[in-house]
């Protein structure tokens, strides 16, 4: 009975709680899921098409380039950098272009710096900063949801050979349009047109826009999965959504043509944004007032480019602007300590 | 989840809730354990300064009998926990991981094992400082796991207001129960030593701060409640490390005790429900601390249950007693959050140990959890009860940077409580890493001082 050799030393605790990285990229994953499939189900096979595709770089891409060392396919961090991707990108997007953009989204964005963990940006959003500055006709052309044939018909740009420039695709949407599309998101629409889209269309989604920018009520509902789970921080989306809509109000006091804060919430990407990639994990702050402040910054700048700038969509770069502002906002909003009177500290 | 407890009373914000696995142990009455044929008895069982062994190897000893003297006034004495010989004063493995001096016993077998030491008190007449003095002489320590002595815990400076006795029924740890039993089984113990408690220390007032796992131990107190006595039992929300002192006062009077103050600071003074009910128990007996409840339990074993257990037991022969199953196994002395492994089944029970736990493969040894780096999710500074930040301070500790740490991120504010390692997704050692870098820093500043 005294075997020594059955003794197994371990440090405190010797109890831990039932989830793991693993547990918590799977569940990312899969809340994502829905999104994915409802994209699928408004733009067909073309948006299945591009899902394969950069879902597909990004996985070999990670496997690649770490050919020498441990295979971290199993983190599943990959995957959803895969498929956030991809619900960034306009469904009628060139294959080859959305391979680029997985190739750099993983290379650049994630390996160069070291892999899961170390990225200061979501690789996701630099993989579609990178495409939007590449290809910036291609990113901005869009296609009607749930036109007729998008099941058996791809859409003309699809399929571009790569590093081709891809075929027009106005006279398709025309085509397959069942009532005039103007081939602009609600956003453009606004900014450019002066239309504000309704808001029931804006909720379900039946606009033109990002595979994933659409439904506002799946992308809520799997967020909010995420949030009870604990495998996302509800303060960040939270302080986005807070941040952006009064904002939008305050211009809109400034100025009444300025859309309102609910069309600001509901339109464009902002709510995958806010629920799926501001709060990814590595990229935002750990202390909870780092997390509600980062949240209101990218909702304020959101708006601010929308607004004021020549874009008509700014969640990107307000997310990659949070991203880069985290460490600081880290540093600067550190937990008060139990028992800690700041007071007295200042004056000591 | 922050905000519920923020606002709900009788708790701490922050904080984590590990399966409890009490109902294991918590139904079963406390019963004795036999003599094992020797006994190893650590002059370091306490927090302090180690006791002065006052016997020779070969001389007979009486259970009761004090074998070692307190040497100064944070330390306590050592008494015969059976009658028998001294066989070796020696370095012995003790639960702290190395080896110290101790008084190794040969129990002599078909001894009747009667207490036959005792001091003579007159106890109705004695005053504060005569209390002190009594518990002291009875080698008494706080029986939750730390050991620090309880004389020295009660004796308030002249420049300290402090009216409040806080008794610490929580048994936050998973897996413990002899504090549960000890409440169920000794009311009028604990009450009898509460009340000599509260004379040596000069205090009013007493609340008894107990889990809302425990309601029957909750209802039993309350019936036990002497007349006229001002003493009140609060039950607080069940949750991870809901006994640790600081935490303890939040729930109870709302307070925080200042960053590296103790609890005498915000006018209150914390025992376990162990130590006061032992007090209670042996105080008038005169009797010194010679055995402890301890929770023997885990899915190692058949016979898990609340033992009083010899002081000095080895560990192996304990288990012989509970259907021990063998194979690979983690034995933990104390609860599974901060009680460390022994590395040597002759390790002792000592006055400290407030549980067994005999974690196997099913438990806890699946496999070695791989080690993710951080990614920041921020669930350790949920967990954190001292609202650290264990997030930057390992990354910190990754870079040696441990002075820093201490100095900007309040390290030395964190008891090791193992919430941050329990929560973190990545398996990142936390507290390993804490207990490290202080380590560290304690060298650094002995090596300044030569």
């Amino acid at each position: 009975m005294n075997n020594k050799t059955n003794i197994e030393l371990r440090t405190t605790p010797h109890v831990h709680a039932p989830h793991d990285v693993i547990t918590i990229m799977r569940n990312v994953v899969f809340a994502s899921l829905p999104m994915a499939a409802w994209s699928i189900w408004l733009f067909g096979i073309s948006a299945l098409l591009l899902l394969i595709t950069v879902l597909a770089t990004c996985l070999l891409t990670e496997r690649l380039l770490n050919f020498k060392a441990e295979n971290t396919l199993g983190d599943w961090s990959a995957a959803i950098t895969g498929i956030l991707l991809y619900l960034t990108l306009p469904p009628s997007f060139p294959l080859w272009m959305g391979a680029v953009a997985g190739f750099v989204a993983i290379g650049m964005g994630k390996v160069m710096f070291g892999g899961l963990g170390m990225n200061v940006f979501n690789p996701a959003l630099l993989g579609r900063a990178f495409v939007q500055a590449a290809f910036p006709v291609a990113i901005t052309t869009w296609t009607p949801a749930l036109f007729d044939g998008r099941f058996t018909t791809l859409i003309p740009s699809t399929l571009t050979a790569p590093f081709m420039i891809p075929q027009e695709v106005g006279e398709f949407n025309n085509q397959v349009a069942v009532d005039a599309f103007s081939g602009a998101t609600p956003l453009a629409l606004q900014k450019f047109d002066g239309i504000t889209t309704p808001l029931v269309d804006l909720l379900t989604g039946m606009t033109a826009g990002s595979a994933g920018e659409t439904s506002a009520i799946i992308i809520l509902v799997c967020g909010l999965y995420l949030a009870f789970r604990k495998m996302l921080d509800w303060r960040i989306p939270v302080a986005v959504m807070a941040g952006t809509f009064i904002t939008a109000e305050l211009l809109q006091l400034l100025n009444a043509e300025n859309p309102d804060g609910l069309f600001m919430l509901f339109s464009g990407g902002l709510m995958l944004g806010a629920w799926f990639m501001a709060t990814d994990m590595v990229g935002s702050p750990v202390t909870p007032r780092g997390a509600v402040f980062y949240g209101v910054l990218i909702g304020f700048i959101t708006v601010i480019i929308r607004v004021y700038g020549g874009l008509n969509e700014g969640v990107m770069y307000a997310i990659l602007l949070g991203n880069a502002a985290t460490p600081l906002i880290d540093q600067l909003t550190q937990p008060r300590v139990f028992g800690e009177d700041k007071s007295q500290k200042e004056s000591s | 989840m922050g905000l519920l407890n923020f606002f709900s009373k009788g708790t701490f914000s922050h904080g984590v809730h590990p399966p409890t696995n009490k109902e294991i142990t918590s139904a079963k009455k406390i019963r004795r354990l036999p003599f094992p044929d020797h006994l190893i008895l650590p002059l370091n069982q306490h927090i302090g300064k180690p006791a002065k062994a006052i016997v020779r190897k070969g001389q007979e000893v009486v259970r009761g009998e004090p074998i070692a003297e307190a040497d100064g006034f944070v330390s306590v004495p050592l008494h015969a926990p059976a009658t028998g010989r001294v066989k070796a004063i020696r370095p012995m493995s003790t639960a702290r991981g190395e080896q110290f001096m101790s008084i190794v016993l040969d129990v002599y077998e078909g001894d009747t094992q009667q207490v036959q030491w005792r001091h003579e008190y007159d106890i109705d007449n004695m005053g504060a400082a005569q209390l002190r003095q009594a518990i002291q002489d009875m080698g008494m320590v706080g029986l939750g796991g730390a050991a620090f002595p309880s004389h020295a815990k009660v004796t308030i400076p002249d420049d300290k207001t402090v009216d409040t006795l806080v008794i610490n029924g929580c048994e936050c740890e998973p897996y413990l129960s002899c504090d549960h039993r000890t409440m169920l089984e000794y009311p009028e113990d604990l009450m009898r030593g509460i009340s000599f408690v509260m004379r040596a220390a000069q205090l009013t007032t007493a609340v008894i701060g107990i889990e809302d796992n425990k309601m029957n131990a909750v209802e039993k107190l309350r019936e036990h409640i002497p007349q006229g006595s001002n003493i009140t039992v609060v039950a607080v929300e069940t949750k991870y490390p809901q006994g640790s002192e600081k935490m303890l006062l939040k729930s109870l009077l709302g307070k925080e005790v200042p960053a590296g103050k103790i609890p005498l600071d915000i006018g209150a003074v914390v025992n376990n429900v162990g130590t006061v009910s032992a007090i209670g128990k042996l105080l008038p007996r005169g009797e010194g601390m010679t055995e402890r409840v301890v929770t023997v339990t885990g899915p190692g074993i058949d016979k898990p249950g609340n033992y009083i257990i010899p002081l000095g037991t080895p560990i192996g022969f304990v288990l012989d007693q509970v259907g021990y199953r063998g194979g690979r196994n983690n034995f933990v002395l104390g609860g599974p959050m901060m009680g460390p492994s022994v590395s040597d089944l002759e390790t002792p029970i000592t006055k400290g140990s407030s549980g067994l736990l005999i974690l196997n493969e099913a438990e806890v040894l699946k496999e070695t959890r791989r080690i993710w780096p951080c990614i920041k999710c921020g669930q350790c500074l949920d967990a954190c009860p001292m609202h650290l930040n264990p997030s930057q301070l390992g990354q910190l500790a990754g870079k040696r940077q441990f002075a820093l740490m201490a100095e900007d991120y309040h390290l030395n504010d964190c008891f090791e409580c193992g919430c941050c390692s329990y929560v973190c997704p990545s398996n990142i050692p936390l507290v390993q890493q804490f207990r490290v870098a202080k380590a560290y820093n304690r060298e650094q500043v002995a090596l300044k001082n030569e």
